[in-house]
């Protein structure tokens, strides 16, 4: 699926705001035509590491190559092949749609003709056409982040930085900025985004970092880690310490993890085994499904109150 | 342990590194002047005009000459001066701290190949810009005023460049300091009220204290633009201090030369430290 051409890695690279550490000493390596996810909860470094990718912050100690371009002392370099969607909106409120198009391609040293171009091709795909001369301030929430991805692919970056990039979209703009994501894979464009939204990891990312406090606590194939953390499937049930020890003596080798009011139990076991039981334990307000990724992260990065 | 360490690397100051890139920020402002030049236009133009009614022909009738000169004759250069000062100020104070703090605008320009010293400098380049623009629409009021008594007076543009980078600079430094917009009320009030009076603009510096004056002529910039500007305008420049003029004109230029480079680099120094941490 990709090349085994390192494109971006990281050496022992660490960020410190004053005392606070919000990237600790990472090593990673992130491969040509690969789409990365950096997984986390709030706080714990993702945006951090994208902005040094992309020079924004300068890391305070380590080593970071992108292309094998260093970020200490080759950013502009790095900037040209880099497309950049941030979190927040930072479009220019100064100008209309397609002026914050142009004025970008400006920076990037493209040319007029060629920049409106790119720029009209730019709205079609994102259906952006009809608000080609509205000014910046009558977007909706969505189509400015729609706006903001079309202006992170203008320079045809060989990088894809996504820094959240569905938070607060309605599901019709979500999959549209999955499939431009899934095409941009097809045309062997490296993509890193962060996010809350594990299904949206699972759906995009061919691999995942999770990390947490500053460091990456684990990383691999979404089924794969799934499969080794969280199992095949997981029963869940209503909290009842009475029925604790049924649960255990019918699974021994299971995980027990208890979220609020709410049991979860994990297992390798083949498919069926729930399913067997509840035969006989006609509980109440039970659900057996398929282990995902945010069981994994949710055990992993420690939400939740733990049974043993 | 091959990896450099960067850690606490303290504020190194470093002369920036400059390229053509500094000129698209510069012209990214330039558009969204053009685009409201109407607003940015018209209260530029009225300013000037209101100083000579009131100062020039209100408060001026009870004054019958000043250094041998109409008292509007005397306060017109000023006013270029003054039109100098507060194009820039507020440009790089007010209007640049709404780019960088509200707008992003800065975050979005340094995701691309143009670098953060780069928008510091295309921000101070077009405060400067900003202030020729202002001084030279005063120069015209003036002058259909027939205030100008000087061949030399266009030289009041360039003058007008480097005064208002001069300006650009040392408030960027504001702008790299500010926690919020509302700080801006101090080097408002603290720096520019006092120096738009005090300045040799609406009466001589000669009329000050001996020690005020030294004060005026050695920390304030605005004395020293509108030293240069009154005797480009008027051909006209009293000895302040005993200091006869072309010593004085010296000195002047001398101050915004090297009060400019100094802050120029300051100011981009403290505004990556700010925009990088």
């Amino acid at each position: 699926m990709w090349s085994q051409e390192v494109l971006i890695e990281a050496k022992g690279l660490t960020k410190k705001f004053d005392e606070f550490t919000a990237v600790d000493h990472i090593d990673f390596k992130v491969y040509k035509g690969e789409c990365v996810g950096f997984l986390g909860p709030n706080g714990a470094g993702k945006t951090t590491t994208v902005r040094m990718i992309y020079c924004f912050l300068p890391p305070t100690s380590g080593e970071l190559k992108v292309a094998g371009f260093s970020v200490n002392s080759q950013c502009r370099e790095i900037k040209n092949l880099v497309g950049v969607a941030p979190q927040e909106d930072n479009l220019d409120p100064d100008f209309t749609v397609i002026k914050n198009l142009t004025v970008y391609c400006r920076y990037f040293d493209i040319p007029k003709d060629e920049a409106l171009k790119r720029a009209n091709e730019q709205l079609k795909f994102f259906q952006l056409e009809e608000k080609r001369d509205v000014p910046i301030a009558a977007l909706s929430g969505g189509l400015k982040r729609r706006l903001i991805f079309a202006r992170a692919l203008i320079n045809q970056p060989q990088i894809l930085l996504l820094d959240e990039p569905t938070t607060g979209l309605d599901p019709q703009a979500r999959h549209l900025a999955w499939d431009e994501v899934r095409n941009l894979k097809k045309k062997q464009v490296t993509i890193i985004l962060t996010t809350h939204y594990m299904d949206e990891a699972a759906v995009l990312c061919d691999r995942v970092l999770i990390v947490d406090k500053g460091k990456i606590i684990e990383e691999g194939k979404p089924a794969e880690l799934v499969k080794k953390h969280a199992g095949d499937e997981v029963l869940e049930l209503d909290y009842d310490e009475k029925l604790l020890p049924t649960l255990k003596e019918a699974f021994p080798d299971a995980e027990f993890e208890r979220l609020g009011d709410r049991l979860q139990i994990f297992t390798d076991k083949p498919h069926g085994v729930f399913e067997g039981f509840l035969k006989h334990h006609p509980f109440q307000n039970v659900a057996i499904r398929n282990a995902n990724l945010e069981d994994v992260f949710l055990k992993l990065t420690g939400r939740g109150l733990r049974e043993e | 342990m091959t990896s450099p360490n960067l850690r606490k690397s303290p504020a190194r100051f470093t002369i920036p590194k400059l390229t053509y890139r500094v000129w698209k920020v510069w012209q990214r402002n330039f558009d969204v002047f053009t685009k409201t030049i109407v607003t940015n236009f018209l209260p530029s133009l009225l300013e000037p005009i209101l100083y000579l009614l009131a100062f020039g022909f209100g408060l001026g009738g009870f004054i019958p000459s000043i250094q041998g000169q109409p008292y509007i004759k005397f306060i017109a250069p000023a006013l270029v001066a003054i039109a100098v000062m507060n194009g820039s100020f507020f440009e790089c104070t007010f209007a640049s701290f709404v780019r960088m703090y509200y707008q992003k605008t800065f975050d979005a320009i340094v995701a691309t190949p143009v670098s953060v010293e780069e928008v510091v400098a295309g921000e101070l380049l077009w405060g400067a810009t900003r202030a020729t623009i202002n001084a030279t629409m005063v120069l015209v009021v003036i002058a259909a005023f027939g205030l100008i008594s000087s061949p030399l007076f266009l030289l009041v543009v360039p003058l007008a460049f480097f005064g208002g980078l001069m300006f650009g600079a040392i408030a960027m430094c504001f702008t790299a300091a500010a926690p919020n917009i509302d700080f801006f009320n101090f080097p408002t009030f603290l720096f520019l009220t006092p120096m738009f009076f005090l300045s040799g603009t609406f009466f001589p510096l000669t009329s000050l204290p001996k020690v005020a004056q030294g004060i005026a002529l050695a920390v304030l910039p605005l004395t020293q633009v509108v030293n240069i500007s009154r005797s480009v305008i008027s051909g006209h420049l009293e000895p302040i201090l005993g200091l006869n003029p072309t010593i004085l004109l010296l000195i002047s230029f001398a101050w915004i030369v090297i009060v400019t480079i100094f802050f120029f680099i300051l100011s981009i120094n403290l505004m990556k430290k700010r925009l990088t941490s």
